[in-house]
């Protein structure tokens, strides 16, 4: 299974042409729960390829949302860019394997 | 007091309902806010200090704003004019507006306010130590910008208005500026005022009908309700607190100059199935920075699309690139005596990891794969130069010395597009002001109706 199964919609997109935020949209209370507990930091850190520590995570329980902002791994814009708008990095988190 | 602030849509040039509008304007608005652009497509209008959006769409929008401000006889306020906010796209804007009074007949004062910032000043600013980085900065660096901007708030607004301009068109500004002027100079509750204002910026995106457009923000001395127009569309708790997680890193503060806002207090109350009610934001004042958005050019680009429909091609599509590129090196260094270091040459393929390149973790059988070819020069000349070196080789490169040359899909004639100049965003980056309007300018006009003898 995969984190997208389990939630009702994985969003990305820039804050800023600096950062880019991923939303997760848990939608029922047990799958936040779950995921609250399970989805660690570091495994996210690992697929977006940057540190632990430069994540900004937030657990939002009133939404049931789990959020995430990173430093955009390449600068929005620039030569080595392919996602201007920052939607698609949403796919890598969505695909995750979830058991 | 309360203050109600229509707000047409999230940005002019992507459309609206038209009868929500109607419906906007028969509810007695005290201003009409708009937003006209943001950094969201990327560095290109910045840099070149255009309009991402035509004249045409703009135009039609507009015309239908100026429309509902003379009939709601109140001030329409467009901030960040011509997606970038620079001065050469609010004069514009400006050039539209007039040109529409004349065609509407008309009688207007229009206020502009020019955010653009001469690189002496931040300069000056930078030496002071009034400028500060925020995490993650580029590298400061200002001989080479073509643009600069700050990004004016709620103040610089105000100004604008006080001179009683029927329109303001407003360089770059915060999202929220516009619509947080006026309830802030009538009094209204700030926390409540920049939290409305962040919540409605992006029109109905904070309602069940995302692309109807129309809001309507109503702000008072404890807070904001929010109710959009469009037939159908309901705002829910749920809808409008979700808005705060959008395009923000952090949903529970957001920095503005002279202060930020934070919502981990506030209270999302359905008032009926449509309209919601938001208490309890509140307002944390502080020092006055303005933000500064800058680009410059970091060459010249030409590409070149070629399709690997071939399967035995489709599958090695990364060997054939790799094998291609370093064919292609020798021969630009060997024809053209550049060394790789001085341009660049980078092959992304689509169909395999087009989109997000080492992050990507899938692999496929792709039924073709399409090879995008970027190259970036110092010139344009020079771009397009490679670009023409490398053409028959992309077209009929092969994978092994000892097969026949292979012919891949070129999907137009000729094979390269010159891309002009590479902007890049330059800056992230404060500037401390002790005067709000040191840094911004204002101008009006009054336009008169012609008179035809």
């Amino acid at each position: 299974m995969t984190l997208g199964d389990l939630v009702l919609k994985v969003r990305s997109k820039n804050a800023g042409p600096f950062w880019v935020t991923i939303d997760i949209f848990c939608d029922r209370p047990e799958v936040f729960q779950r995921l609250s507990g399970d989805l660690s930091t570091e495994r996210v850190a690992e697929l977006y390829q940057v540190s632990p520590d430069q994540l900004k995570r937030f657990d939002i329980a009133d939404l049931r949302v789990i959020k995430f902002s990173l430093p955009r791994p390449v600068i929005q814009g620039s030569a080595a860019d392919r996602d201007m708008h920052g939607a698609q990095y949403a796919a890598l988190l969505e695909e995750l394997t979830f058991d | 007091m309360t203050t109600r602030v229509l707000v047409p849509s999230g940005v002019l040039g992507l459309g609206f309902d038209r009868k929500a509008l109607a419906r906007g304007v028969a509810m007695s608005p005290d201003i009409i806010c708009i937003d006209g652009g943001s950094t969201d497509s990327g560095p290109f209008s910045l840099g070149a200090g255009q309009s991402k959006y035509s004249r045409a769409a703009t135009k039609s929008e507009w015309r239908t704003l100026m429309q509902a401000r003379a009939q709601a006889g109140v001030p329409l306020v467009i901030g960040t004019a011509g997606t970038c906010g620079t001065d050469s796209t609010v004069d514009w804007m400006y050039d539209i507006t007039v040109e529409l009074a004349r065609e509407l007949g008309q009688e207007l004062r229009i206020a502009r306010l020019y955010s653009s910032q001469p690189a002496a000043r931040v300069a000056e600013a930078l030496a002071a130590g009034r400028v500060t980085p925020l995490p993650p900065a580029p590298e400061i660096a200002l001989d080479d910008l073509t643009n600069i901007v700050a990004l004016a708030g709620a103040e610089q607004i105000q100004a604008a208005l006080a001179t009683g301009a029927d329109i303001v068109i407003a360089g770059r500004t915060t999202d929220t500026a516009t619509i947080a002027a006026l309830p802030l100079s009538r009094g209204d509750a700030a926390g409540g005022v920049w939290h409305g204002a962040k919540i409605t910026e992006c029109g109905a995106l904070c309602s069940t009908n995302p692309t109807s457009g129309v809001i309507m923000v109503d702000f008072d001395d404890t807070g904001f309700t929010v109710e959009p127009l469009a037939e159908g569309a309901r705002c829910t708790p749920h809808s409008v607190s979700a808005h705060m997680l959008y395009e923000n890193s952090d949903p529970f503060r957001l920095f503005e100059p002279g202060g930020y806002l934070d919502v981990t207090g506030a209270r999302y109350t359905a008032l009926d199935d449509r309209r919601v009610r938001v208490e309890g934001s509140a307002w944390v004042p502080g020092s006055y920075t303005v933000k500064l958005e800058g680009a410059r050019i970091a060459g010249y680009q030409t590409t070149i699309l070629a399709i690997l429909r071939n399967a035995h091609y489709a599958q090695n599509a990364q060997a054939w690139v790799d094998r291609l590129t370093g064919f292609l090196q020798a021969e630009i260094r060997t024809r053209m005596e550049l060394s790789p270091e001085a341009y660049g040459l980078e092959f992304r393929l689509i169909g395999v990891n087009g989109a997000l390149g080492a992050l990507e973790n899938r692999t496929g059988d792709p039924v073709e794969v399409g090879v995008l070819g970027i190259i970036t020069a110092k010139t344009q000349a020079e771009a397009a130069e490679i670009g023409k070196l490398i053409n028959p080789f992309v077209l009929h490169y092969p994978l092994t010395d000892d097969e026949e040359l292979p012919t891949f899909a070129f999907p137009y004639s000729p094979a390269t597009t010159d891309r002009g100049a590479l902007y890049e965003f330059a800056l992230n980056h404060v500037m401390a002001l002790d005067d709000p309007m040191s840094a911004f300018r204002i101008e009006t006009s009054d336009i008169r109706a012609e008179v035809t003898a």
